[in-house]
């Protein structure tokens, strides 16, 4: 089914476009590490200021109603940039086990968001200025680890180390759906 | 002894040929290049946005930069001792790269304005004003110069 969807994907003419074009991709992915950088570097300064470690002298409202929406640009260039990145390269890009990981990794960060925005955001005022909650600081060392994985896990598309047309063990066929015929699907 | 000389003497150091004899450590490496590029640029952010009246601005400026700076540093020398090894192991690439020139040109310039000239700004003009809108955006330009031309090594 999904196999399907991302061979037909990959068929579609913007996409080869895309794939072979000199400089679009290379734009695309140059403004999808800004997007990034934007993203997660003001996701990890209110993180750290969560735990105490930047910026302590600021109130936590101040943070998240000055610096997130920040964050929520950066997020939604760094989603946009990435659906154009995944059309360009689709079937190589799904069986990738990086991308299925960082995939995992924006799930878990999104449910830690929503937990944070529901249970612990709420009551900021009464915090605003002194120790910040234990839940505050469970979620921010979270965010930390699942942003950086996603970093890490998305540098790591552009490897072939586990592609699917390479001799791979079962573990990494399995996770990655490999077809079985190997060369057949992928370009 | 030439520049370019100078480059196949980095290429041929240990730590270069440790990188480049290993499947895992170029782009581990420069997997932690990208973990501290998104912290410095968080920092830089910070002090840019406050200074065009758009950040923290309960805050004055000069407290963000000095909250900013002890982040900023970090990230920058984690920045430097991943880049550095990574342009060693492949030097002589680079010297004929000129992405790999203006990155370090606008890098010089950046940490100059950063380091020199920024922290003495920050200090004299009002938030807000044409001026800190000048130096917010000298900063961001300087930056992104860097970030977009190291982008641009590896596909040139």
């Amino acid at each position: 089914m999904l196999e399907h969807f991302v061979t037909w994907l990959g068929d579609t003419p913007w996409s080869v476009g895309l794939h072979e074009s000199l400089y679009a991709y290379t734009v695309i992915e140059a403004a999808h590490v800004l997007a990034i950088t934007l993203f997660v570097g003001t996701i990890a300064l209110v993180d750290l200021r969560l735990l105490g470690a930047a910026f302590r002298d600021a109130p936590m409202s101040q943070m998240l109603n000055r610096i997130l929406p920040w964050t929520v640009i950066g997020f939604a260039v760094m989603i946009a940039t990435g659906l154009l990145l995944f059309y360009a390269i689709p079937v190589r890009t799904f069986h990738s086990i990086w991308f299925r990981t960082k995939l995992i990794l924006l799930l878990a960060g999104a449910v830690n968001i929503w937990l944070f925005h529901g249970r612990v955001q709420r009551d900021v005022a009464r915090w605003d200025l002194g120790p910040t909650p234990a839940a505050a600081k469970v979620s921010a060392v979270i965010s930390l680890c699942v942003w950086a994985g996603v970093i890490v896990t998305g540098r790591m598309i552009a490897y072939n180390w586990f592609d699917c047309d390479k001799p791979q063990g079962a573990f990494v066929k399995a996770y990655a759906a490999c077809p079985a015929i190997p060369g057949v699907t992928l370009p | 002894m030439s520049l370019f000389h100078t480059f196949e003497g980095f290429e041929a150091l240990g730590v270069s040929q440790a990188i480049r004899g290993s499947v895992w450590l170029f782009p581990a490496i420069e997997a932690l290049h990208l973990l501290a590029l998104a912290t410095l640029g968080g920092t830089i952010l910070m002090v840019d946005l406050r200074l065009m009246g758009a950040g923290l601005n309960t805050q004055p400026t000069v407290a963000v930069e000095r909250d900013a700076r002890p982040w900023f540093l970090g990230a920058l020398a984690v920045m430097l001792a991943t880049g550095v090894p990574l342009a060693l192991s492949e030097a002589v690439k680079l010297y004929d790269k000129p992405s790999f020139w203006v990155k370090m040109a606008a890098l010089a310039l950046a940490l100059a304005f950063a380091l020199a000239v920024r922290v003495w700004l920050v200090k004299r003009v009002e938030a807000g004003s044409p001026a800190a809108w000048a130096t917010a955006m000298l900063s961001l330009t300087l930056w992104l110069t860097v970030a977009v031309a190291g982008r641009w090594i590896g596909f040139s």
